[in-house]
């Protein structure tokens, strides 16, 4: 067993995939040099750069030529710095990436990762910090994955690499520094399967990305209050995993849906739809949400913090909705 | 002529005339309500494509843009295969997915035409990075209209083709319109070709629509990409004969430049060439003929054929079954 930091155990996936399959090149701004936050720091050393390559700042040409690359027979693992950016990238992923293996026919497949970074944290301020999933999970086509601590995004990243879809893989800066134990006889999760984080019987809190250890931590207090809370960690947000949210909702009755995105159209929004039309009967109550008021991130402590939804709201959520213990 | 090169050239006249007479044939079908969409004919650039294509082995990439009969027939993908789909039935190249301007046929090295200008151009790029990647000796091609040059990506892509040294031929057909606008109204810069200098790309303009320069120009540009020598960029002018889209009257133009156009046929010009070195009208009007009747046998064939199942509508959206079910 050894302890390893998100952005370490990242690195360590990337180098055994590379190691593994001669196909998987490594490329966006900066990463033989490291990238903004070390990820692939030391890859270029091993395997050259022609594997690790160096893009100039044009999101939407590196896109499409990881895509294109894709369809003639690599497996490019792309970074998109920060997902504010993947604006600018949009274009490619939504009209050609996830497109592609349909408009065809099926005669292609584009096994793609695109890594990229998202969340608030540390007065990134408005246009490095957002939380922007709700675009790419409207796109058939797209898997979306956003894991929820080192060892999670580990697995994960293995398994979209060799999963052989257009896969964007969401990592929250706030977990880059967290340090977990990778145990010795880990197994590859399956992309599209959702895991519970902690087994309750009172409310189900589901959640994905940074926003599971923020619901853990709730969960944690609700226990010493007396109120059972099973946490949900989505793992991936399209496809969703409605037979494992449908096994707790049939168990605890009860559902909140946390997310750190603002909730006009977002993935909480889908949840509670699905659960609504899939679940009515099993719910003892509304579907209720805790995500990011209306507004953009601000950059000072106190504003972003003010902003931002945290265990505090996931607290208050779950007493309205369950009353005092 | 030698009766290789003599061999070489009708083969040529039949390339031209085989992507006529299908552009002709779509828009009969279209006019008669068969073709679904707004299909983009290329008659009047049929030079550029038959020039280009000619190098190019089916392990090499072609992307293309809306305007992309010509350059996947001239590729070699089969007429009732590349008909059926722009038809819209079960036997076309993309089980009726994709239409005039998402055509693949990855068999045979054509990875795609694209609705969105200038979208196809780092995605050539990427097939250009593959193919180095892997040690291979193809290319990629891509060809695409003087309008995408308005794109970033476009210069993004230039960039970076440069930078890498892809092997890859950018093919600009510029027929001096995107849709109903002239040139001079994108841009100041009137000849595309001025973008490849700052990258130091090596760079041409040529007539478009004289089949042997473009051989051979195209010829000289790909053996030096396949000499290692990085991309190149070919401005082949030419002309948009049939308007914008199938039903476009182009009014927008005169009287005088649609003339002074129809003087430019490359089919015309390459006639006129082959006349003059001896071959027989009869022979050339044989090979005609003989393109006409390959060409229509191969559209009634793809009009015969089924269409597509409803029920297989989800099929392909992923790679996996198991996502075909899913939602979302
Ligand atoms: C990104 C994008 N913007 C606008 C359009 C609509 N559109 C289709 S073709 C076209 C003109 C393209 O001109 P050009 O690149 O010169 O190609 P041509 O049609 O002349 O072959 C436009 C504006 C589009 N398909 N994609
Ligand atoms: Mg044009």
């Amino acid at each position: 067993m050894a302890v390893h930091t998100f952005i370490n155990i990242l690195k360590r996936a990337l180098d055994e995939e590379m190691s593994h399959d001669s196909a998987v090149h490594l490329l966006g701004e900066d990463v033989a040099a490291g990238g903004a936050f070390g990820v692939t720091r030391g890859l270029v050393d091993k395997y050259g750069d022609h594997r690790v390559k160096n893009t100039p700042i044009s999101e939407a040409a590196i896109t499409g030529l990881a895509t294109g690359a894709a369809l003639a027979g690599l497996k490019p693992v792309l970074e998109i710095m920060f997902i504010d950016f993947a604006t600018l990238a949009l274009d490619c992923l939504l009209n050609q990436t996830a497109k592609y293996r349909y408009m065809s026919g099926g005669q292609v497949t584009l096994p793609l990762v695109v890594r990229t970074q998202a969340g608030a944290a540390g007065g990134a301020a408005a246009q490095h910090s957002q939380s922007l999933e709700t675009f790419f999970i409207h796109i058939p086509g797209l898997i979306v994955v956003a894991p929820s601590s080192p060892v999670e995004a580990y697995g994960l990243l293995k398994s979209a690499i060799r999963y052989g879809e257009p896969v964007l893989f969401i990592e929250h800066k706030r977990l880059y520094t967290m340090k977990e134990d990778l145990p010795d006889d880990y197994t590859l999760p399956t992309i599209g399967q959702a895991r519970v984080a902690r087994e309750g019987s009172d409310i189900t809190i589901i959640a994905y990305s940074a926003m599971v250890q923020t619901a853990l931590e709730a969960a944690q207090t609700l226990a010493d209050q007396g109120i059972s809370a099973e946490v949900l960690d989505l793992r991936t947000l399209l496809p969703l995993d409605m037979a494992t949210i449908a096994q707790s909702v049939s168990k605890t009755h009860r559902v909140l849906i946390a997310q750190e995105a603002v909730l006009n159209g977002g993935v909480a929004a889908e949840i509670a739809a699905r659960i609504g039309s899939e679940l009515f009967d099993e719910l003892d109550g509304p579907v209720e949400r805790v995500g990011c008021p209306f507004a953009p991130i601000p950059f000072a402590p106190e504003l972003e913090r003010a902003l931002l939804p945290g265990k505090d709201d996931i607290l208050r959520a779950v007493h309205r909705m369950v009353g005092h213990a | 002529m030698t009766q290789q090169t003599l061999e070489h050239w009708q083969q040529m006249y039949r390339s031209l005339w085989r992507i006529r007479i299908f552009e002709s044939q779509v828009q009969r079908l279209a006019a008669a309500g068969e073709v679904p969409g707004f299909p983009h004919l290329s008659t009047g650039q049929e030079a550029v494509a038959v020039g280009v294509c000619a190098h190019l082995n089916p392990s090499d990439v072609l992307y293309t843009s809306h305007r992309g009969h010509g350059h996947i027939l001239a590729k070699g993908s089969d007429i009732e295969a590349t008909m059926a789909e722009i038809i819209g039935r079960d036997t076309g190249l993309c089980r009726g997915r994709g239409g005039s301007m998402h055509l693949v046929d990855a068999a045979n090295g054509v990875l795609g035409a694209t609705g969105v200008v200038a979208g196809n151009l780092a995605l050539a790029a990427g097939a250009a990075w593959a193919a180095q990647a892997q040690g291979k000796s193809d290319i990629s091609v891509v060809f695409f209209g003087d309008g995408a040059t308005g794109a970033g990506v476009f210069h993004e892509t230039l960039n970076l083709a440069a930078l890498w040294k892809l092997p890859i031929l950018f093919v600009c057909e510029n027929n001096g319109y995107a849709e109903f606008t002239s040139r001079e109204e994108h841009s100041n810069v009137n000849h595309v070709s001025a973008f490849a200098a700052p990258y130091h790309i090596p760079t041409k303009t040529i007539d478009g629509n004289d089949l042997r320069v473009v051989h051979a120009e195209a010829g000289a540009a790909i053996a030096g990409i396949r000499a290692g020598q990085g991309p190149y960029l070919l401005e082949c002018m030419t002309f948009r004969m049939a308007g914008h889209y199938v039903g476009d009257a182009q009014q927008y133009r005169s009287k005088e430049e649609m003339a002074a156009m129809l003087e430019k046929c490359p089919i015309e010009r390459l006639k006129r060439h082959l006349l003059e070195s001896g071959i027989d009208a009869a022979e050339l009007d044989a090979i005609q003929n003989d393109a006409t009747q390959e060409v229509l046998a191969a559209s009634d064939r793809a009009r015969a054929a089924p269409r597509p199942d409803p029920a297989s509508v989800m099929d392909d959206v992923y790679t996996s079954p198991a996502l075909h079910a899913i939602t979302g």
